[in-house]
């Protein structure tokens, strides 16, 4: 069972539909019984990095570092994924987990923001989340921050300067786009969660 | 690269998908979930979904179509008509949207673009605009584009990008249904006053006004619905005359 983490930072519906489609059970919850029960963690999530605050003043973050630490797979999406890092220029007070290192930033004056809509992936070899996801693939995105180029980047995105699209190392996975909204490639990538 | 992003757009009245011209004449174009499919499926990047008649008796036709367009649609998914408060919304969202469009209630309380953004977050509150040429510049209209308001359209869009919208859908009522072409004046100035993604809607005919709006509007995305409809121009190959044209868009999709 995947538990999709829900600490009040938008509406889920959308991943656990996704999850469904492709025949894998989950629940949405804000219970940390249920994040300590499940099998795999998502920490979805959008808006603002301060919505991090709930998550980190909950039972939730401390069921959900044990389960990491255990060992079972975690993916954050969007703002889930940002919190996989030290921190975000968003909102300097609240901490990341520090999975990964780095904060994470605006985008350069030289592009509008937020970036919204779809841009490619250069996917790099050797991905257990993009397996089989072609190089050039294209999902779908809408954030106002990035974050950083770090040596578990598994694949990259140039939106005025080049950021993390995706993120994996060990059990910890992360996607700055909406896997979920991203149509065959999106499904795909979550159903390559679904078997790690 | 980022690339343009071409948005079918699905009028539904009384749970069927209609289309008219300059708001008027509707014609039955499909059932929404099929139509969603097969646009999405064409290589569609968005979805749009407006209930043109929204009242409060068809509610329940509406969210019955939301829940049914949602639950095979993986691309991003947008909601509109007859959203008047956060409570709507959060209906439509319950039902499978990835966004909803508010037109006459955010004019009439633009605290709702921020109290809807507060809880979904900005990427979810689309505000759309329906604007007519006008002695000077640019009018808003509501109800349906029934109701002038006395408003200019970049006056209001930068407040409504201020209040909190993701995301502006800005339809030229002097275009729509005409398939003469959008209104690319109208567009680029309000592409170029805000920072947040302007789609551009109305008058779409043929791939070159898809080029044009691009180029000459700014639009980050384009809408439009009639050509997609009654086989009249596929969206697989509009894309490839975007391509040809050096115009990046998501392909294959």
């Amino acid at each position: 069972m995947i538990a999709i983490v829900d600490y009040g930072a938008g509406n889920l519906n959308s991943v656990k539909k996704a999850f469904e489609y492709l025949g894998a059970e989950s629940v949405v919850t804000n219970k940390s019984e249920l994040v300590t029960a499940a099998d795999k963690i998502v920490l979805p999530g959008v808006g603002h990095f301060s919505s991090l605050r709930a998550l980190n003043s909950s039972r939730l973050q401390e069921a959900l570092l044990h389960a990491v630490s255990a060992g079972k797979p975690l993916l954050g999406i969007c703002l889930g994924m940002q919190w996989l890092f030290e921190g975000s220029e968003e909102c300097s007070e609240i901490a990341g987990a520090g999975f990964f290192p780095g904060k994470c930033r605006q985008f350069p004056p030289s592009v509008k923001s937020p970036h919204v809509g779809w841009n490619s992936l250069t996917v790099q070899e050797g991905s257990r989340l993009l397996r089989g996801v072609a190089p050039d693939s294209f999902v779908y995105y809408t954030h106002s921050f990035h974050a950083p180029v770090v040596a578990a980047m598994v694949a990259g995105t140039e939106y005025g300067l080049q950021f993390a699209g995706a993120v994996e190392q060990d059990n910890i996975f992360g996607v700055q786009f909406h896997p979920e909204k991203s149509g065959d490639v999106g499904l795909s990538i979550l159903k390559n969660f679904c078997e790690v | 690269m980022l690339t343009k992003r071409i948005i079918a757009c699905l009028d539904m009245d009384g749970g069927r998908v209609v289309k008219g011209v300059k708001f008027k004449n509707l014609r039955d174009a499909g059932d929404p979930a099929e139509c969603a499919a097969a646009h999405a499926h064409s290589g569609a990047d968005e979805i749009v979904l407006l209930d043109i008649t929204a009242t409060s008796g068809n509610r329940r036709t509406l969210l019955d179509a939301v829940r049914r367009t949602a639950r095979s649609l993986f691309v991003p998914f947008t909601v509109g008509g007859g959203i008047r408060q956060l409570d709507d919304a959060a209906a439509v969202f319950d039902g499978g949207a990835d966004k909803i469009a508010i037109n006459s209630a955010a004019v009439r309380n633009p605290k709702l673009i921020g109290q809807i953004a507060g809880r979904f977050g900005s990427q979810a509150v689309v505000v759309a605009i329906d604007a007519r040429k006008c002695d000077e510049g640019f009018e808003v209209h509501v109800a349906g584009g029934r109701v002038p308001t006395g408003r200019d359209a970049i006056q209001w869009a930068r407040e409504a990008a201020d209040s909190g919208a993701g995301e502006i859908l800005l339809t030229s009522m002097d275009r729509d249904g005409t398939q003469s072409g959008f209104d690319c004046e109208l567009v680029r100035a309000i592409a170029e006053a805000l920072s947040i993604p302007v789609i551009a809607s109305g008058g779409a005919g043929s791939p070159l006004h898809f080029i044009e709006v691009f180029r000459e509007g700014r639009a980050d995305a384009a809408l439009a619905a009639s050509i997609f409809h009654f086989g009249i121009e596929n969206i697989a190959q509009l894309k490839h005359e975007l391509y040809d044209a050096s115009i990046p868009v998501r392909w294959p999709c």
